[in-house]
């Protein structure tokens, strides 16, 4: 089996250590991701808000190549990334002629049935089965899984029956040897792309997500989406601003903290490259 | 030689506008056979079926087309007319040249050739038509009532109290259902337990009831007037006739900790139990599973303790046939448990719980009673939030339909509340408020406005607990529109109305349909709401639907009253259209082989064997035998048959090829 990965452009700027920490569990776990040859743009927010054809047109691209690499599955670790992609498949699997239209201006054939997973569903497949072995320091702290929204949503297309709670990241933390905390704002709005424009909004939401997690006593936060990163991390002058307090609580991905349980060095798994520094083992 | 006569209905417009009607009589004059025909203006009308009449006496005619209606609209009527002027009724066949012509096609040639070429298919076939005579078959006037709560008491009640048998069976150990449950009833705040409890000892009184409570419908044969019902009576591990119902063992029982499901798992039971103390029959049974006895073979306390000996650890499930004319189905409702919202905190949050949970709350029989105390500590809540349509109206929840009682009994919550608790703060989300219904608005208006209760139009988003508050997020939509949040004590979710479990199964085992949502199917939404299309089977209350008390009563009284029309003949007379297997002078005897394959393919047991012997007794064929009584014609027998033996009376294999020859013969 073939599996396809798909950075797009966070995980090659901004959130470099998400794709760092992706390979390095997946080369350790011993499963190989074979990136898209010439990967372009999925059209990001941008594209749906201002032309269809086109924001059908640029993730159908990306789908078409990997149909051309023999690709069975296709892993995109970015919630938006892996959200344009989908809702692009959804779109065009229920009209034909849409699908032709879009096929014909790329030029390129389109069967749009490749398999594309979030990094949840790449974990629970490939790498949560084989956790007992990898495991080597187990995580013995208290964290707050945060899933934000595009990882579950929009319900109808994710089929997630849990998508106002949803518990894999839980699981999986887990078997890492972490305690998965109880917590309300798993899926509250982290504020997404006011991050550039509004600021002071992201603290305000964002700060809403940060003070609960730590008044429940988690030690870090675990999130799966580039947007939520760097909102809860990037954004924490504002969320302190917000809370007119000092938040110390590291955000962390999941493949970071499967990359340390597993026993890799703290480099490896990208955690110099947080604005919040991660110190976990004093908290172990 | 046949001698038919054709009559073209004009249906007033109905039929003339598209058709030419009188052409077509007069096309019709002309087939062979055909001894008269005519047109006229409104058929059905008296002197429309005095023309037929008059025509089958003066013209002394073998068969007659109606070329009208839809026959589901006028068959009975025009094979009236003709059994009136001597004619078997069943030599009259219908050509629907309204539904199946004239209102589906426009003006033109080709209409009125359609029109004629119906009537010349049942032309033909009319001239094979042989008389038939309807069946009778006697009926047994009892009634199976199946479902205990407020619809299968009042149902019962009024086919008792008409003067015929009623047995009634419940599957759980009391009468009562959900009213039982109820604390006080909307829109008069009258005690729900006050005004039920009489009649379910009228029901144990009653003469003409048996009550079968603890039992289930194992299955159901036959047809309406002759069903045999199966009934698992299961086993209460008590002697019934030995129990005085003293309690000894109930109090004594020291499995103490089960969740009472009357109490909606608010207080506990023992596992030799009685429901509630006002139950019917007031006499205990064991819950095998959870009995240390059943479990782990010791303990027989309630058996040492029995001053009366009535304790049976030994007894077993029993099953009863019995012979009933008619069956209503009153199995009532569910309520979708809110764990499937985790977005509510159901079951994850002591104090978030459901409107029934809160009826036991309110209820002087419930767990605090009567008092308004939250399940996690006892406090008294100072807050309280009421979520309307938890599941109800949500596609997303799988439940599109709106649950109809819970804008009343929500409203009716916080008015108990407000009554129970006068400092306290309640707040409704709400969709909408649907209070139509004899004084629910003026009952809703109290609330507001005499109660002081907060409506707030918007959903609730989610619920959490922090610092030992409920914090209820939802949306004000009204005005300003803004998100808004509440610091509750206790949230109670109106969650939505569902059909029971086995409800799927129960209707598969007595042949009625039901809808996606697994409720028992009217046989018409509007003309024939009690009725279901299995003829003698019949709905009461919220098994068919979501509804409320009165509208439960009067329903279970409509069944009732079909019920007793039908007990009020001896015997049922039935259309003969039913399967029979052809029989012919020896040697041949009949051209069945007797390979039962009709057999296996019969949806009713209606086929069984019949031998057929020589004067000496001897037997020389086994052939397959229609029982007239059970057959309902749906004619499957007719296609399995190998060797073309079956036909169903009035509408033979020969009759609808030559319905087929004549269309063919279109010239």
């Amino acid at each position: 089996m073939k599996i396809g990965f798909y950075p797009g452009c966070s995980l090659t700027g901004s959130s470099r250590e998400y794709n760092e920490s992706l390979l390095a569990i997946a080369k350790g776990a011993g499963v190989e991701l074979c990136e898209i040859e010439d990967w372009s743009c999925c059209g990001a927010t941008a594209a749906h808000n201002l032309n269809k054809e086109l924001s059908l047109s640029l993730p159908a691209r990306n789908l078409a190549l990997a149909e051309l690499e023999n690709m069975d599955e296709l892993v995109v670790p970015c919630a938006a990334c892996f959200n344009r992609l989908v809702m692009t498949q959804h779109e065009l699997s229920e009209k034909e002629d849409l699908k032709k239209q879009v096929s014909d201006k790329l030029q390129m054939p389109l069967k749009n049935n490749i398999k594309i997973v979030n990094v949840l569903q790449f974990l629970e497949e490939h790498i949560v089965p084989r956790l007992d072995q990898l495991v080597k320091s187990p995580l013995t702290i208290d964290v707050a899984c945060y899933y934000g929204c595009l990882l579950v949503r929009p319900q109808k297309v994710m089929k997630n029956e849990r998508f106002e709670d949803p518990m894999l990241m839980d699981v999986i933390m887990q078997k890492l040897g972490a305690n998965a905390i109880d917590w309300p704002f798993k899926t509250e709005c982290c504020g997404a792309g006011f991050s550039v424009s509004k600021t002071e909004i992201v603290g305000e939401l964002s700060g809403k997500i940060v003070r609960n997690a730590t008044d429940r006593g988690a030690k870090a936060i675990v999130v799966a989406c580039p947007m939520c990163h760097s909102n809860l991390d990037m954004r924490r002058p504002a969320i302190n601003t917000y809370l007119n307090m000092k938040m110390d609580i590291p955000v962390i991905y999941i493949t970071q903290a499967i990359a340390l349980a597993m026993g890799l060095t703290p480099r490896q798994a990208g955690i110099q490259r947080h604005f919040v520094p991660v110190n976990l083992t004093v908290n172990r | 030689m046949s001698k038919i006569g054709v009559f073209i209905c004009h249906c007033g417009e109905n039929i003339n506008a598209t058709v030419d009607c009188a052409r077509v009589a007069k096309t019709a004059g002309e087939l062979e056979g055909v001894e008269y025909s005519i047109d006229y203006k409104y058929m059905c009308s008296d002197p429309g079926q005095t023309l037929i009449k008059q025509a089958i006496k003066e013209k002394g005619l073998t068969g007659v087309v109606v070329g009208s209606c839809s026959p589901r609209m006028h068959e009975p009527t025009f094979r009236k007319a003709c059994q009136e002027a001597g004619l078997n009724p069943f030599m009259c066949e219908m050509a629907n040249l309204r539904e199946h012509c004239s209102w589906v096609h426009d003006k033109n040639e080709a209409t009125t050739q359609k029109a004629i070429d119906l009537v010349r298919t049942l032309v033909e076939k009319v001239k094979l038509n042989k008389p038939l005579y309807s069946i009778k078959v006697p009926v047994t006037k009892t009634a199976l009532v199946i479902g205990g709560g407020i619809a299968g008491i009042q149902a019962s009640l009024d086919i008792a109290n008409a003067g015929h048998q009623v047995i009634l069976v419940e599957k759980d150990p009391s009468i009562g259902g959900h009213m039982s449950q109820l604390s006080e009833t909307f829109p008069t705040l009258d005690c729900s337990q006050c005004i039920l409890t009489p009649r379910m000892v009228e029901v144990a009184q009653h003469p003409n009831i048996k009550l079968l409570t603890y039992a289930e419908l194992e299955k159901l044969e036959g047809s309406i007037g002759n069903f045999k019902a199966t009934i698992r009576k299961k086993a209460k591990s008590i002697d019934e006739n030995l129990c005085n119902g003293c309690g000894t063992c109930t109090t004594k029982c020291p499995t103490k900790k089960i969740p009472s499901e009357f109490n909606t798992g608010l207080g506990t039971r023992t596992a030799i139990y009685v429901p509630f103390p006002q139950a019917v029959p007031n006499k205990p049974v064991i819950d095998k599973e959870n009995c240390s006895y059943y479990q782990k073979g010791k303990c027989k306390v309630c058996e040492k303790v029995c001053p009366t000996g009535a304790i049976r650890f030994d007894q077993e499930d029993e099953l009863v046939e019995i012979e009933v004319g008619a069956v209503v189905i009153a199995t009532g409702f569910n309520i979708m448990q809110p764990s499937e919202f985790p977005e509510y905190g159901y079951g994850k949050y002591k104090d978030v719980i459901t409107g029934l949970q809160f009826e036991r709350l309110a209820s002087a029989s419930g767990p605090t009673l009567g008092e308004i105390r939250r399940p996690s500590d006892g406090k008294i809540p100072e807050k309280i939030v009421f979520v309307a349509c938890a599941g109800s109206r949500d596609p997303a929840k799988g439940i599109p339909y709106c649950s109809k009682i819970c804008c009343m009994y929500t409203a009716k919550h916080a008015m108990l509340y407000q009554h129970k608790v006068h400092h306290g703060k309640s707040y409704i989300f709400y969709m909408d408020i649907r209070a139509a219904g004899k004084n629910y608005e003026e009952f809703v208006r109290r609330a507001i406005v005499d109660d002081e209760v907060n409506y707030i139009r918007g959903r609730v988003s989610k619920i959490y607990e922090e610092n030992g508050k409920l914090i209820v997020r939802g949306v004000d939509t009204l005005l300003n529109a803004k998100p808004v949040e509440i610091e509750a004590d206790m949230v109670v979710l109106a969650s939505a109305a569902i059909a029971n479990p086995g409800a799927e199964e129960l209707a598969q085992k007595m042949h009625v349909s039901y809808d996606s949502y697994h409720f028992f199917s009217e046989a018409h939404p509007k003309l024939k709401p009690v009725e279901t299309n299995t003829a003698g089977i019949f709905l009461a209350g919220a098994c068919q639907a979501p509804k409320d008390i009165p509208e439960t009563v009067s329903q279970a009284s409509g069944a009732a009253s079909k019920a007793i029309i039908l007990f009020s003949k001896d015997e049922l007379s039935r259309d003969p259209l039913i399967a029979v297997v052809n029989r012919s002078p020896a040697p041949v005897f009949s051209t069945c082989v007797g390979c039962f394959m009709c057999a296996s393919a019969c949806p009713y047991q209606a086929i069984g064997e019949e031998l057929i012997t020589n004067r000496q007794g001897k037997v020389i064929k086994k052939v397959a035998k229609v029982n007239p009584g059970l057959c309902q014609g749906c004619g499957t027998c007719v296609a399995f048959c190998r060797s073309k033996s079956i036909d169903i009376q009035g509408y033979s294999n020969e009759q609808m090829c030559a319905e087929v020859v004549a269309l063919l013969n279109n010239d």
